[in-house]
């Protein structure tokens, strides 16, 4: 019976995985997403798949850095990944704010220089 | 002739601008030419369209950059067009143009990069409700902790800027409540700050850019811009 339930959830997270890993292709062919960004999806997604496998994996690991319980592992490393990745879309944002603030103000200079050369032409 | 730009960063100040406008407009200080440019940040009202039929320069931005971002476009403006000076003047009718010859009294006469106008050197004028005055008494001494200068009012927008300032603000400027922030800025960089006492009005119109509620989070913003432009600065 105990057999039974565990194959299910590994094979419900094979299939999610794998449907994750499908649809950040697709946003990636598409276009929709830039590789860049895309990398952290790949990579942890492919990380799904391989423990969806290779089920002891995660025991096996969680002994070797000391974790008592393994999903506890998971949980911790998932949070702390997902932390970084905000920081860094943090700093993305920052980024593309610096750069249409300039491009704002530039657009402004330009049109108030525009309009001064077209009065001196009228004129 | 000395040429100084007066900026009025204005966002939905349709009922307040034309009379800051022509009050600069009419000014006359011997030897010096002033011009007011309007820097409309993304107004929703009719703030644009008034200002394009005044005798004044427009730099019309396309999106809401707050106003530090206003400002800076003005400084540019300034600084590309070979001003000697710049003056940072509310679109509210806070600042009145006839006190602005103190500001570059001042500015001319000492050694001054920086002038900035203030309410409280001499308690006349409008000072501000008890709540905001602990707050700007509090950035006074966190400023003086990190630049050692002393300045009463230090959330005043009334400043003026000669061009070793424009340089420096050209390059960058806080966006969000710069005025705090900036002083730090400017002290790190080698300028002299001066602050001169003014008469303020009440605003005409339009509301502050620190409303009531945000009081406690730029409190918490501007401390922490404090510290981090020190040590950016250092």
């Amino acid at each position: 019976m105990e057999q039974y339930y565990s194959y299910r959830i590994q094979i419900i997270s094979i299939i999610v995985s794998l449907g994750f890993l499908f649809y950040v292709s697709r946003l990636i062919v598409k276009g929709k997403l830039r590789e860049e960004y895309a990398i952290f999806w790949v990579v942890s997604t492919i990380l799904l798949i391989i423990f969806s496998f290779w089920r002891q994996g995660l025991d096996i690991i969680a002994e070797m850095v000391g974790v008592y319980l393994a999903p506890n592992l998971v949980f911790a490393s998932a949070i702390f990944a997902i932390l970084i990745y905000l920081l860094h879309l943090s700093i993305v944002v920052s980024q593309l704010h610096d750069k249409n603030k300039t491009m704002a103000q530039d657009l402004a200079l330009i049109k108030a220089e525009l309009k001064e050369l077209s009065d001196k032409k009228s004129e | 002739m000395t040429k100084l730009a007066a900026i009025i960063p204005a966002y939905n100040e349709e009922e307040s601008i034309t009379s800051v406008v022509e009050a600069l407009l009419a000014l006359r200080i011997d030897g010096l030419t002033v011009i007011p440019v309007v820097v409309n940040d993304s107004s929703k009202d009719r703030t644009a369209e008034i200002v394009s039929k005044l005798n004044c320069i427009l730099l019309d931005l396309p999106v809401n950059l707050g106003i530090g971002g206003a400002v800076q476009t003005g400084f540019r403006y300034a600084f590309d067009k070979g001003f000697d000076y710049a003056i940072q003047v509310d679109g509210d009718g806070q600042h009145p143009a006839k006190e602005i010859v103190k500001l570059y009294d001042t500015m001319t006469s000492t050694d001054a990069n920086i002038v900035i106008g203030s309410r409280f050197l001499t308690k006349e004028g409008f000072q501000s409700s008890g709540l905001r005055r602990f707050g700007i008494n509090y950035l006074k001494n966190l400023i003086r902790l990190f630049s050692g200068v002393s300045i009463l009012d230090n959330t005043s927008g009334f400043r003026m800027l000669d061009r070793s300032a424009l340089a420096l603000v050209n390059d960058s400027y806080p966006d969000e409540y710069p005025e705090p922030e900036s002083i730090i800025m400017y002290v790190k960089n080698g300028l002299k700050i001066k602050e001169v006492p003014v008469l303020m009005e009440e605003r005409q119109g339009g509301v502050s850019s620190i409303r009531y509620f945000d009081q406690l989070y730029y409190m918490v913003k501007v401390s922490l811009a404090i510290i981090y432009t020190y040590i950016r600065n250092k």
